[in-house]
């Protein structure tokens, strides 16, 4: 490749990184101020970009139409920050990270239906921005006019961010709230409008980003998730808060993509994480990042104490197990097919459950292991053509291996950092499978993955996964009330107080991390044999999100919650799946209503109206 | 016997020296004050003894181990206990509880993964906090407590170390008067019978001068004063400094 060329790809990547700075800006100021990551940011970018070709086809063409149909798109973009702010962050400072998390999540889903329900589900084409059609000519090779005015925007808003941050009262109370955001309340600045501001101005910088990639690129419908996580990833390597970080952040994303593209086209994602990787083992808090970012004030996630069940319990959850191992003599194929996607779906939440609520930590990516253990198995069966058990034994293995080497980098970071990093890695393996083909068959996933005889019967299938399941399920219980469950929860409760008496924190996270990626990963391989066949949308976020739904849905504080959340969830998607098409838009709704209205669970309001119950029956 | 020896111990945030080349020895069986006005370095200095911070300068030894780099984990291991100036129990677990995982950790059972944790050192958890005196709310949820038996469980969570050195921060903050010299009285107490040496930061003058050996008052940072609470009582500079801003030798 000639030099000329090498200088393009440079100065285009310079392009894509400057649009990324303006929207991974965004994210960061929103982030400083509230320590809430917002995930409908990447939506934002996406509505953004939407709204804009819209907007140009009802605007008079020219200069003027397309340049209004970009601010207005970045005002409207601002005006849905405001209106997400006022409705749903505002509910969510003080709760444990995973609601706003989760919450804005939902936000993402609900606008993902909205905009296919608006303009389709075929990539859209905006035309090129009027006045910057041209070429110029960089080293005898053409190269677009607009991507040298976004090469020049970029330090301009960074310098105009600076202005307003440096030079305006309002920005010096923004500094003020990011340094210290209880001493700010304490001198009277008024968090809420504060807050709407920072939402308008971050929001807003997400749809700038966004109407200002149409002249670029194909506008699609999974720009929203892609964006955030490039944006995130930004941030971290940046150092959260620095906006000068982001900045160089950005640019050096950009320009990586640009040659990660050249070099190996098919893992330039991969790359850029593995970069965040490195910054991140060299430097915690980011290339620019000062200390540690307080905390904020979210409560922790669970306080649950977890007893052994009583007596009553144990007898009555052994009568259950006992029907449920009868249930084939009486029930027909489609009953059984159910129950034995609900175990599956009960073990990988459990699992997800012990490392939420029991370990204190929050995972965004958790499918990475469910999908690492069933594609373990798929392969094992298709490329090295092993039976179903010891593909099955490789499931756990190749998952658990995988959480090991995923935890050591993650685990130490904690809270909203240990939350994106999961995903980020998840997003990895993602795009591992989806573009491997020639061995993990790619978008067409890999067949004809069925148990051995013995087993292929609906009958035995659903024992041999009961066995499994219930098996798994009763071995965590176990490990929670015992010594290392207790000090996960001493870990949980109060890290600081856990090394103060000796306990090796960080190992007991990791070591807890890679026992729930094991188990996910043998419900993925159970997963596996169950359907016949393993898909890339396995690992992907959803099926993460999914997850925690189940868990939410079920209850934090009771180890029971997962197999209720998964019955729950499954019988919600299922009658869903068959009612309407628009299964994101419930999902969405489904989970706002549970992080705003009832974050505790089914089993939390089991136990409310349990106690009041009892409490009534009590009184004379 | 000496136990602990610090010398030339430094720590400066930014511009701002925090603690400034602090030096003393410890004997076993000693109680030692640290007062001084707030700011004046002292949970600081509990910070760079446990290993919470590393000194930019200075030494400091435990029966001629050098702590200096170590961790938190490590320096617990080789017998420094702490307690903190906001309480730090597992809120999710009762008192008893507590104690089994601290025990659990001494032991080096911490990794255990059959066994139920009720059936390992109960006995052991019950007897510490029989001894501090909170036995009856053995079986309370630790984020449920009232404050006084929370520091209570606190003093027995340091003890399950064996530790023989003990690092209070404000034992007694926030409880009264009677409690407070109850439970002082109580640490002096262990003190003896167990051969440890303590050191604690306290802001209540009845107590440090009704049960500390000796006081050392801190003052931006460096040592104002180091020796018994008559001669500290009648040491001018500290009079000026310190206790002259409340007549009458109280503190706030």
């Amino acid at each position: 490749m000639s030099m000329a060329h090498l200088v393009v790809q440079l100065l285009s990547g310079l392009a894509a990184g400057s649009v990324l700075f303006l929207i991974a800006s965004g994210l960061s100021i929103i982030f400083g101020v509230t320590r809430i990551v917002n995930f409908a940011h990447g939506s934002f970018t996406m509505l953004g970009a939407y709204l804009t070709i819209d907007l140009i086809g009802r605007l008079p063409d020219g200069g003027f139409g397309f340049w209004a149909a970009v601010g207005l798109a970045a005002l409207v973009a601002g005006g849905l920050g405001v209106l997400l702010e006022r409705l749903v962050l505002r509910r969510l400072y003080r709760s444990p990270e995973l609601f706003p998390l989760l919450a804005t999540f939902g936000v993402v889903l609900i606008v993902q239906d909205a905009a296919l329900a608006l303009w389709g589900p075929e990539d859209l084409l905006g035309p090129r921005a009027p006045g910057l059609t041209g070429t110029v000519l960089v080293l005898g090779l053409r190269f677009p006019v607009y991507d040298l005015f976004l090469i020049a925007l970029g330090p301009v808003v960074l310098g105009l961010l600076r202005l307003v941050f440096h030079g305006t009262g309002w920005g010096t109370r923004v500094r003020a709230a990011t340094e210290d955001p209880e001493m700010a309340a304490a001198l009277g600045i008024d968090q809420h409008r504060l807050f709407t501001g920072v939402l308008f101005l971050g929001s807003a910088l997400a749809g700038l980003g966004g109407a200002l990639q149409v002249p670029r690129e194909a506008i699609t419908l999974q720009m929203d998730m892609a964006t955030v996580i490039e944006a995130f990833v930004v941030v971290v390597i940046g150092g959260m808060g620095s906006l000068g970080g982001a900045f160089v952040a950005a640019l050096l994303i950009g320009v990586l993509q640009a040659f990660g593209i050249l070099a190996f086209p098919r893992i330039a994602l991969v790359l850029v994480f593995l970069v965040m990787a490195v910054v991140l083992m060299l430097r915690p808090n980011g290339l620019f990042g000062r200390a540690e970012p307080a905390a904020g004030s979210h409560q922790a996630l669970s306080q649950g104490s977890f007893a052994p069940p009583g007596p009553l319990a144990r007898l009555v959850g052994g009568i259950a197990l006992g029907l449920l191992a009868l249930v084939p003599l009486a029930a027909n194929d489609y009953s059984l097919i159910v129950l034995t996607e609900i175990f599956i779906l009960a073990l990988f939440a459990a699992s997800l459950h012990f490392l939420l609520a029991v370990g204190g930590m929050v995972s965004f990516g958790h499918a990475a292991f469910f999908g690492l253990g069933a594609y373990g198995a798929a392969l094992a069966v298709t490329g090295l053509d092993a039976a179903m058990l010891p593909a099955l034994a490789l499931a756990p293995l190749a998952a658990g291996l995988g959480a090991a080497l995923v935890g050591a980098l993650c685990v130490r970071l904690g809270g909203v950092y240990l939350a994106m990093l999961t995903l980020a890695f998840a997003q990895i393996l993602w795009s591992i499978v989806f573009q491997w083909s020639s061995v993990t068959g790619g978008d067409n996933g890999l067949l004809g993955i069925w148990p051995e005889p013995w087993a292929s019967g609906r009958a035995a299938y659903y024992w041999l996964t009961l066995v499994l399941c219930a098996g798994a399920m009763l071995g965590l219980r176990r490990l929670v009330a015992a010594p290392f469950g207790y000090a996960l929860r001493a870990s949980r409760d109060s890290a600081l107080r856990a090394a103060a008496v000796g306990l090796p924190v960080d190992r007991l996270r990791w070591l807890a991390f890679a026992l729930a990626g094991a188990l996910a990963g043998l419900a993925g391989g159970l997963q596996a044999f169950a359907k016949g066949s393993v898909f890339p949308a396995l690992l992907a976020v959803p099926t993460s999100v999914d997850g925690l739904v189940m868990v939410l849905l079920g209850g934090l504080e009771a180890l029971s919650g997962p197999l209720v959340g998964a019955a729950v969830f499954h019988g919600l998607e299922t009658e869903a799946m068959r009612g309407t098409g628009h299964w994101r838009l419930l999902l969405g709704a489904v989970i706002l209503a549970m992080v705003l209205v009832c974050p505790s669970g089914l089993s939390g309001v089991v136990g409310r109206v349990a106690a009041r119950l009892t409490g009534s029956a009590r009184r004379p | 016997m000496t136990l602990l020896v610090v010398e030339g111990l430094s720590k400066r945030f930014g511009a701002m020296v925090a603690v400034d080349r602090v030096g003393f020895t410890l004997a076993a069986g000693e109680m030692l004050a640290l007062i001084g006005p707030n700011g004046a370095g002292k949970t600081t200095c509990f910070n760079l003894l446990n290993g919470q911070l590393r000194p930019d300068a200075g030494r400091v030894t435990l029966e001629g181990v050098s702590l200096v780099g170590l961790t938190p984990r490590r320096i617990w291991r080789l017998g420094v206990g702490r307690t903190f100036q906001v309480p730090a129990a597992f809120a999710s677990m009762t008192a008893c509880e507590n104690l089994q995982v601290v025990l659990l950790s001494h032991h080096r059972r911490a990794f255990r993964v059959w066994r139920s944790t009720r059936s390992w050192y109960a006995a052991d958890a019950l007897a510490l906090l029989e001894r501090v005196g909170v036995a009856h709310v053995a079986d309370q949820r630790c984020g449920t407590l009232a404050y006084g038996d929370l520091k209570r469980v606190e003093l027995a969570l340091a003890l399950a170390g064996r530790p023989r050195l003990l690092l209070m921060d404000e034992p007694t903050a926030g409880m009264a008067p009677a409690d407070r010299q109850a439970l002082i009285a109580l640490t002096r107490a262990l003190v003896r019978e167990r051969g440890l040496a303590a050191v604690f930061i306290e802001h209540d003058m009845d107590v440090v001068f009704g049960h500390a050996d000796r006081i050392i008052v801190l003052d931006h940072g460096r040592i104002l004063a180091d020796g018994s609470p008559a001669a500290v009582r009648d040491d001018a500079q500290v009079r000026a400094v310190y206790l002259g801003t409340s007549p009458g030798g109280r503190g706030q």
